[in-house]
């Protein structure tokens, strides 16, 4: 036969999800949080996360360059720059907003083997080496508009917060952090589209309130709960870090069993450490003990053990 | 209550419009007709015939060769042209009985060996065993094999798989909106073997009008029930089948019949049907064609050992150039590069695309989304095993059950890096068969 059919190994239909596509609705989830972010703190904002993510961009590229393979149409570098825009002061210098990109894809991810290969999530161990390398400046969160400290901050100090504008995000804190609203908006969006599911974030937030229920200074306060729910980075953590693939647990199980200790770390970090946040720490924390989840929570095949139901 | 299913699957676009409106058709064949020894799993048949040597449709050309074996039956007259090898729809070449049809269809005759109610068991076991069936969804275990388990009085279902759960095959439900009688006879022929079973008619509720009507038929049947499965593939993966019917699990190492249960596929129940009632041995089929470079997609009654050109060629052949082709269902089929193959008694359907969906995407790396953990109905973790596969690490392979993979396809459906773990993991499996056989 003259014509020529293309042959491969069954199946030979696919899914039309791609890496790409999940990378691209990611980002569409983070922007009612960066939209918030800039509204909230003005244009600098805007110019941190271009920064950021331009940096990313352009480490993903060169890295390819050299290895002689373009990776960023997947478009996992722009994901990792909005992420660590997000999570940094808005007064923050921009040559460290550029520094901060250039860890994260340069020494998280490509070293490590690039995409899928990072033991880390690659946002969030820039930030915590940004917090290691220059505590003062990302540290202060006095900008134009708020000057004292961020509400965890006061909180932790004994005094009361306003939970209501805590919820809408009109508070001192890092770009993308402040507003619960829009994060949760983002999520559902996630949720809806079946890009995350709860078994993550909804374990990280339910064992995280019970620790904080448990051992904190107010008891089951929910004013105080409340505030803790609403406060630093939780709610961007638990839906959009603890929940990046490559460094969570694959098993369903083990997602849960990460979830929770995520949520115990967290807590012991906002309540008898120093510092009022501990969510950063707590999942880079966590993604370390991936491996070591996974093979614990090792799923038992189908009909495996036993006979009947 | 809760729809009958299983653990994972996917939702894949069905396709089955194309083709599900249409009367079954019937293709006469011309010139050729190639018939393979080996169309079953175990042994394969010995020829009875030489070359030159005039054959009538329906007589025995090749006989078992062995118990779990079967024989098989020219299904033209003609003329014994040539015993060679020839090349398969898997590839492979295999030794065949080529036979020049001379377009006369005379047959050898058909009748029953004896009535129905005088047959004893042993009497229908070597009726469905002389009549060459194996099972005809694809995998072609001997059915004679599979209805005499070590203790028959302990099977308590006999399992008709009418799920046809691959995107695109319709042939199951045409079979069963045409001839619903001959597969509800045949289901009560199985029955007549195991006097503790129950039969159950499992079929998925993407196909209303199926259930209905066997609902209807078998509304007097006290050992036949009809149930309505939550349409997913791979519904029809026997051992998801028999979860989602009986509430039993099986892993690969056990039979259905360890859980007392038996499952056959619709095709297969017919053709014990016509073999027991009507005198017929296995020399047709019924054959899908389709896809979106089919010019007309219908069903055919096909006789074994047809070409496949001339399948497609009643389908109005391709109204554009595909680029793909398969034989079988889009998951779990086989791509095919020339159409000058014959068709066996596992051949379920032809599909003509006119995209290949694989070629368009390039593998990328997994980003551990865990999308195939979900999908995968055997509760593995296909990323792992196919990275294990990838390394050759067979210890860790077979820790995390590698072997229980059914190789549905499923885990490369969903994977949005477009990795081919299926394969993969298959290609694993087959050297730890292999090595198991030594």
């Amino acid at each position: 036969m003259s014509d020529m059919f293309k042959v491969s190994s069954n199946p030979h239909i696919r899914s039309k999800v791609t890496t790409s596509s999940i990378m691209l609705a990611v980002i569409i989830a983070l922007l009612p949080a960066t939209g918030f972010g800039i509204y909230n703190f003005g244009i600098r904002a805007l110019w941190v996360v271009l920064v950021t993510v331009a940096s990313t961009l352009l480490t993903e590229f060169l890295f390819g360059l050299y290895r002689k393979k373009t990776t960023i149409t997947d478009l996992s570098a722009v994901v990792t720059g909005l992420l660590l825009a997000l999570n940094l002061p808005v007064s923050i210098p921009l040559w460290m907003a550029a520094m901060g990109g250039v860890f994260a894809i340069l020494v998280v991810k490509m070293l490590f083997g690039g995409l899928g290969q990072n033991f880390m999530n690659p946002a969030l161990a820039a930030r915590c080496f940004l917090l290691i390398s220059f505590p003062s400046q990302m540290t202060n969160f006095n900008c134009d508009v708020y000057t004292g400290a961020t509400p965890l901050a006061v909180l932790k100090a004994g005094e009361s917060v306003n939970i209501v504008d805590m919820v809408i995000g009109k508070t001192a804190g890092t770009i993308g952090e402040t507003s619960m609203i829009a994060i949760v908006i983002g999520a559902c969006f996630l949720l809806l589209t079946g890009i995350i599911d709860l078994k993550v974030p909804g374990s990280y937030i339910v064992s995280f309130l019970l620790f904080v229920g448990l051992f904190g200074p107010c008891g089951f306060d929910p004013a105080y709960l409340s505030a803790q729910l609403a406060g630093g980075g939780l709610m961007l953590g638990a839906f959009f870090m603890a929940t990046d693939y490559v460094t969570r647990p694959i098993t369903a199980k083990g997602q849960i069993v990460f979830g929770i200790f995520l949520g115990v770390l967290t807590g012991i970090f906002r309540i008898f450490g120093p510092g009022a946040e501990g969510v950063s720490y707590a999942i880079i924390i966590g993604n370390l003990l991936v491996p070591l989840i996974e093979k614990m929570t090792k799923p038992t095949a189908f009909g495996v053990g036993g006979r009947k139901s | 209550m809760a729809k009958l299913t299983f653990l994972g699957g996917i939702h894949p676009y069905d396709g089955k419009d194309l083709s599900k409106d249409k009367p079954i058709a019937e293709v006469l064949p011309k010139g050729e007709m190639v018939y393979p020894l080996s169309q079953h799993i175990g042994a394969p048949a010995t020829a009875l015939v030489a070359k030159g040597e005039r054959v009538l449709a329906g007589q025995k050309i090749a006989e078992a060769g062995g118990f779990v074996s079967a024989p098989v039956y020219a299904s033209v007259s003609g003329t014994v042209k040539v015993l060679e090898p020839r090349r398969v729809v898997t590839g492979d070449m295999v030794d065949c009985i080529v036979i020049e049809n001379d377009g006369m269809y005379e047959d050898v005759g058909f009748y029953p060996e004896m009535p129905l109610d005088k047959m004893e068991k042993e009497d229908i076991i070597h009726c469905i065993k002389e009549a060459g069936i194996v099972g005809m969804g694809g995998a072609g275990f001997p059915t004679h094999v599979k209805l005499s388990p070590k203790n028959p009085e302990k099977i308590d279902y006999v399992i008709a798989n009418c799920a046809e759960c691959e995107p695109y095959l319709t042939s199951d439900y045409r079979r069963m909106l045409e001839e619903p009688e001959k597969l509800i006879g045949g289901l009560k022929i199985i029955l007549k073997l195991f006097d503790r079973a129950q039969g159950i008619l499992a079929v998925e509720d993407n196909k209303p009008d199926c259930i209905k009507l066997l609902k209807e038929l078998t509304a007097g049947e006290t050992r036949i029930t009809v149930k309505a499965l939550k349409t997913k593939y791979p519904q029809g993966a026997e051992r998801q089948l028999i979860y989602a019917t009986t509430g039993r699990q099986i892993c690969s190492k056990n039979l259905p019949a360890d859980v007392g249960c038996i499952v056959n596929n619709v095709d297969t129940i017919v053709s014990v049907y016509r073999a027991v009632i009507e005198g017929k041995p296995l020399m047709e089929r019924i054959i899908t064609v389709t896809g979106d470079a089919i010019a007309s997609p219908r069903n055919f009654r096909v006789r074994t050992g047809t070409s496949y050109q001339d399948v497609l060629e009643a389908a109005g052949g391709f109204k554009v150039q595909p680029e793909k082709i398969v034989c079988g269902g889009p998951m779990m089929g086989f791509a095919m590069f020339d159409l000058n193959v014959p068709i066996t008694k596992t051949s379920t359907a032809l599909l003509a695309f006119t995209k290949d969906q694989v070629a368009l995407m390039e593998p990328g790396p997994c980003i551990n989304c865990g999308r195939c953990v979900e999908a995968c109905p055997g509760r593995v973790i296909p990323s792992k095993l196919a990275e294990f596969a990838e390394y050759g690490d067979e210890e860790a392979f077979l820790q995390y059950n590698g072997m229980e993979c059914c190789e549905c396809g499923c885990c490369s459906f969903v994977c949005p890096a477009k990795r081919p773990l299926t394969q993969q993991i298959k290609s694993m499996r087959k050297q730890q068969l292999a090595k198991k056989k030594k």
